[in-house]
């Protein structure tokens, strides 16, 4: 189908992705801070629907949701609320960051200066419809050895962290 | 404008696919509307049923056999002071029952009432589903924590839990029944079915695989799918807190669990959400192994007689309701007190009845099939989540944890190998 109203949604997704960014750094209260994350994560989840990645998107919102979930126990059960609005938020270490803001600036205006070359003319339709089973084929045929390699490492932090909960073995 | 409907009418997509703006919105506004009916409906035979469970009469005051009951308990929710406590952090304990409500009604969007009734089709349509349906969880959590105070957090934590662990084992159910579509194997009955090749997330594509591989995915591999289904059947009453498994809400231990401190209009909005979440994984339920909007023995008993006579089940349902209503006109008592209530049961059979008239209209019948078989099929488990709560005691935490990870678990990624092995050798 044709898509509609593509431009408003980019500007809105995005939109909402930059200002739940912003919003996870500069709220006192680390809850919250979990929230805002939240919100980027799912714009994000849309920008990825729009480049024709449903899977990905998918992906994104059931892994994320758990995340999330997790991130959040752990500001209950770990983070003493109270004593973190008290404290400091910023590190005040502003060279650090004027030097990193400057290299991501520079970069910004490279892409934006050079922006034509960078970036392919047209922009490769990808077939919506079998999305999913191309990934599938690509992950257990052409990717298959990085594809073990990644749940073999997945494998070793699992045990890892039983080794590390359980006293005796 | 009647061209373009009857254009509408004989098309064989969702309006989703084919990029109908107006006709995917008049969808989202049906399907909002019927599920809201739904849950009130579903509320209304919860509190009936559990009574007669119980020996007991239930609501009968308001309306004939408290047909009225929910909607007078909407009114009072509405009409009630809404509290908010000291000490709550606003905007989250605003938040949290919209995330529930919004992530229980998202779901829909895929949700295959029939090949062409749905509002999209989605090539993930059951990983966006599962998905969006865990993002609930957040909502409870969120609920817990904002209202600062124990009960609600406690609840909260334990519900977190055991949606997460329960999770695990409805994905690897799920997956089983997802390398089902893609492997053709022996039908029912050694029918030999037609190969699918690739197998599919998406909902439509599941039943289709369903009619093609003449077998529903519950009966195939004798008893892998059985098993698998069991999983989930169990999984899904523990994701959406439903007794037995109705730990975060434990009215013994914790009040009401994470909505203790909710009243008035944002309670309602938990219940409207709990109850659409329980038909939205019903239907997952039935899309995956109970062949969605198929009608009983499609093939065993096909051709065009018993197409007719599948055909006018959803008239003589109605009618059936209207049957049992015009009992109840004949039952009531004769005191000129119960009047009212006795021509008000007399106007809803009749309309039950004109309902059913209608849907034995040629037309009708055949565009509103496999909307009703894909609702009767879900009905059953309403009705079974009713049944659980009626007959099963709580299980305690530990024992909770215990079935879901180590029972449901390995049980799971058994029947999954066991699946790909099947596949692999017939």
């Amino acid at each position: 189908m044709q898509p509609v109203a593509t431009t408003f949604f980019f500007y809105l997704l995005s939109g909402a992705a930059i200002l739940g960014g912003v919003l996870v750094i500069t709220r006192k209260n680390p809850v919250h801070s979990a929230l805002a994350l939240i919100m980027t994560l799912l714009a994000q989840a849309g920008l990825y629907l729009m480049l024709y990645a449903p899977f990905v998107a998918g992906v994104q919102i059931i892994l994320y949701a758990g995340g999330i979930m997790v991130l959040f126990l752990f500001v209950i059960m770990l983070v003493n609320i109270e004593k973190v609005q008290k404290q400091e938020q910023f590190n005040k270490q502003w060279l650090v960051g004027i030097v990193a803001a400057a290299a991501l600036g520079v970069l910004f205006v490279l892409v934006y200066m050079k922006g034509e070359s960078l970036f392919p003319k047209h922009v490769v339709r990808l077939a919506e419809e079998s999305n999913t089973q191309e990934i599938a084929v690509l992950l257990y045929g052409q990717y298959m050895f990085a594809f073990e390699i990644a749940s073999l490492l997945l494998l070793v932090a699992i045990i890892g962290a039983v080794v590390m909960a359980k006293k005796r073995i | 404008m009647l061209d373009y409907i009857q254009g509408y009418l004989s098309s064989n997509v969702t309006p989703g696919q084919a990029g109908n703006v107006f006709w995917a919105t008049v969808y989202i506004l049906i399907v909002f509307g019927a599920i809201s009916v739904a849950v009130m409906a579903m509320n209304w035979l919860e509190r009936k049923a559990l009574a007669h469970f119980q020996i007991r009469l239930g609501p009968m005051r308001v309306g004939p056999h408290g047909l009225l009951q929910p909607i007078a308990d909407a009114i009072k929710l509405l009409t009630k002071e809404d509290i908010i406590p000291s000490g709550a952090d606003k905007f989250v304990f605003w938040i949290a029952p919209l995330i529930i409500l919004c992530a229980a009604f998202t779901v829909y969007i895929v949700v295959p009432f029939g090949p062409t009734h749905a509002i999209t089709d989605l090539n993930i349509g059951i990983l966006f589903m599962l998905g969006v349906a865990s993002l609930s969880v957040l909502g409870v959590v969120m609920a817990g924590w904002a209202s600062n105070s124990h009960y609600p957090l406690i609840g909260a934590l334990r519900s977190s839990a055991q949606m997460v662990s329960y999770e695990v084992a409805m994905g690897m159910a799920v997956v089983s029944a997802i390398l089902m579509t893609s492997l053709h194997g022996l039908g029912m009955y050694g029918v030999a079915a037609n190969s699918t090749g690739t197998g599919t997330l998406s909902m439509i594509d599941i039943v289709k695989a369903q009619q093609e591989q003449h077998v529903w995915f519950f009966f195939k591999f004798f008893p892998l799918g059985l098993v698998a289904f069991g999983i989930f059947a169990i999984a899904m009453v523990a994701e959406t807190n439903r007794a037995p498994f109705d730990l975060p809400e434990a009215e013994s231990e914790l009040t009401a669990g994470f909505h203790t401190e909710y009243s008035g209009l944002r309670w309602s909005l938990f219940m409207l959400g709990e109850y659409a979440a329980m038909i939205a994984v019903s239907s997952i339920a039935v899309t995956l192994w109970l062949g969605g909007w198929m009608r009983p023995f499609p093939h065993t008993l096909g051709g065009e007689t018993w197409d007719l006579v599948f055909s006018l089940f959803p008239g003589l349902t109605f009618i059936g309701l209207a049957a049992i209503a015009f009992i109840g006109v004949v039952r009531m008592p004769k005191h000129p007190y119960f009047k009212i209530q006795t021509a008000g049961l007399a106007g809803f059979g009749v309309a039950l009845g004109l309902i059913g008239l209608i849907l034995f209209v040629p037309p009708v019948r055949d565009r509103i099939q496999d909307i009703y078989w894909f609702a009767a099929k879900v009905a059953v488990f309403m009705y079974l989540y009713i049944w659980y709560r009626a007959t099963w005691p709580r299980y305690r935490f530990d024992q909770l944890m215990k079935v879901g990870w180590k029972v449901l678990l390995p049980i799971a990624i058994g029947v999954l190998i066991l699946t790909a092995i099947m596949g692999v050798l017939l």
